[in-house]
């Protein structure tokens, strides 16, 4: 399989895990070391450097579950991600590629109304290494500076 | 284009009979309260946060914010002092900056370039004099009459406050001593380091985010995070500190072991147990003077100054009609911290924010007031915990710093 289908395949598999809220299975598609970020373009273009999520390894992935599930108080709700085509950026010298794919997420709340939450893109890094394509890093931009209410689930 | 409704008074509201214990929801869903909140409380004689300094570090640069939901520029001027004026072109109201910050000697309306200086003063009027003796503005047209409102500046700590009513008590007074010394503990006289600016935005009246913050009681009730890894618990050591004019507070608590035992929270959700998976998320590092583990700091209207172990950010609200509030998170560290003590701030902000593992229910807690009051703005709020008044307290356990907020504001509204 080229690395195109490796990695698109990889990102459908792991939106689906969110959307019908298989959670617990998300962090499989990680890294142990692995990083995860959710930030917006702003903080992105300015290099500031703090996330809405930011978890430094699957372990804090796994807790981010954990705490959606026994701790944190939500609006019951459900995603839906629209995940475009992955653009192979480059490949490192280590053999991890890096890629950035746009995607879109409507948010369905409790009393049913149908929101666009987010867009943005991801980017990137994959290790293809092994059996399953797997993120080292994953950095969420997204393209507005305003999240309503809360976010409960990760992008 | 002036699209704020005039203040029409507060003769049309309905009544509220005194006392500070008893909030009628009225004050959460009309139009004309928000407009009088604008004039009397935002455009009043309180002290509104615009920013921080270190985010205007050079002279020129510039910084769009707010005052309620007053658009107003932060500007550092040549001379090195911070300036605000209001974000609108004395000639027919056009937002003067359009950017979300920038750097700029002077600042011309894009719309007929009437130009400003740092200061908000309007320099120059395009062809005032029109072109060959024909046109022009009239003669007796004086330039110095003319300009968006400006504000008086105070800084605290690197943190800019200002207002719109120069006859404003000095910050310092407005503060009161405690609440200054509160302030300062977190600064400690360092350079303050912006780490990321969230905006998050509310499904209710803002006033609902101001009680929910100086609410001590909900903390480790609603906030389950906190209570199961003991960053917070109600017995712990800790207190309330309500000033002077009830405005602003700080709700804080300390690492020394907790009073409470685990049957205080029998019955609640609080009382089941787990474990991080990767504990390095609250491994901290030791930063105040003291042991305080939390603070959470208010200033009368619309200001936050947070301190959660060593996550700390201020929140600025901005009110958008009766139902609506955006709230500004600027998370911030040190120009003294050392890299690994960013790192562990940028781990613990994963408890703050709009997904914060503490603070995500603060975001849908205050919508689900405001859908459950819709069809009761004839009924009341009742805020009687730790009694009537408006002081200080040793437990938190009490609405006290609630109270306080309301009695600052009927004093501000003259209801």
């Amino acid at each position: 399989m080229d690395q195109h289908t490796t990695i698109a395949r990889a990102q459908a598999a792991q939106a689906r895990c969110i959307d019908n809220n298989l959670l617990e299975q998300w962090p499989d598609f990680f890294t142990q070391s692995c990083l995860y970020k959710i930030t917006t373009l702003e903080n992105h273009t300015l290099g500031l450097p703090a996330g809405l999520m930011h978890a430094f390894s699957r372990a804090m992935l796994v807790d981010r579950i954990t705490a959606l599930r026994q701790a944190n108080i939500y609006e019951r709700q459900l995603y839906r991600h629209i995940i475009g085509l992955p653009a192979i950026l480059a490949t490192e010298a280590d053999g991890r590629v890096r890629s950035e794919t746009p995607f879109l997420v409507v948010r369905i709340l409790r009393q049913g109304e149908t929101d666009l939450f987010a867009t943005g893109r991801y980017l990137d890094l994959w290790d293809l290494g092994g059996e399953n394509a797997l993120l080292a890093e994953r950095i969420v931009v997204c393209d507005s500076s305003r999240i309503d209410t809360q976010l409960a689930l990760p992008l | 284009m002036n699209d704020q409704p005039a203040d029409h008074g507060t003769d049309a509201l309905p009544d509220w009979a005194p006392g500070l214990s008893r909030i009628p929801y009225w004050l959460f869903q009309r139009q004309d309260v928000a407009d009088a909140e604008r004039t009397r409380i935002f455009h009043g004689p309180s002290w509104n946060y615009l920013g921080l300094a270190a985010e205007v570090p050079n002279p020129g640069d510039y910084r769009c914010t707010w005052v309620g939901d007053t658009p107003v520029v932060m500007v550092r001027d040549d001379h090195g002092e911070v300036r605000a004026w209001e974000n609108r072109c004395a000639h027919r109201g056009a937002l003067i900056a359009v950017e979300n910050q920038g750097n700029a000697k002077s600042f011309a309306c894009v719309y007929h370039a009437w130009t400003y200086d740092q200061a908000g003063t309007l320099t120059s009027v395009a062809f005032q004099k029109g072109i060959k003796g024909q046109g022009g503005m009239p003669r007796d047209f004086d330039i110095c009459q003319h300009g968006p409102r400006k504000l008086k500046i105070a800084v605290l700590c690197g943190l800019v406050f200002a207002s719109f009513d120069h006859a404003a008590v000095p910050l310092e007074e407005y503060l009161g001593e405690a609440i200054v010394a509160r302030v300062q503990r977190v600064f400690l006289g360092r350079t303050p380091k912006i780490l990321g600016r969230f905006t998050q935005v509310l499904p209710n009246n803002w006033k609902l985010y101001a009680e929910n913050t100086r609410d001590s009681y909900h903390a480790s009730i609603l906030h389950l995070f906190f209570t199961t890894f003991k960053i917070n618990r109600l017995g712990m050591k800790g207190g309330i500190i309500v000033n002077h004019h009830g405005g602003c507070h700080v709700s804080w608590s300390s690492n020394t072991q907790p009073k409470a035992s685990a049957d205080d929270y029998s019955g609640l959700r609080a009382d089941s147990g787990y474990q991080l998976a990767d504990p390095t998320l609250l491994r901290g590092f030791d930063e105040f003077r003291d042991d305080v583990t939390l603070q959470i700091l208010s200033v009368f209207p619309g200001f936050i100054l947070q301190q959660i172990q060593n996550a700390l950010a201020v929140r600025q609200m901005v009110p958008r009609g009766p139902d609506k509030a955006d709230l500004h998170w600027t998370y911030f560290g040190f120009e003294e911290d050392t890299p690994e003590q960013t790192e562990v701030r940028l781990k613990m902000a994963n408890l703050m924010g709009t997904g914060g593992f503490i603070s995500m229910e603060d975001g849908c807690v205050g919508g689900f007031v405001q859908r459950g009051i819709a069809g009761a703005a004839d009924q009341q709020a009742l805020l009687m915990m730790g009694g009537h008044d408006a002081d200080s307290q040793d437990s938190r356990v009490t609405e006290s710093s609630i109270r306080g907020f309301w009695k600052a504001y009927r004093a501000a509204m003259g209801i």
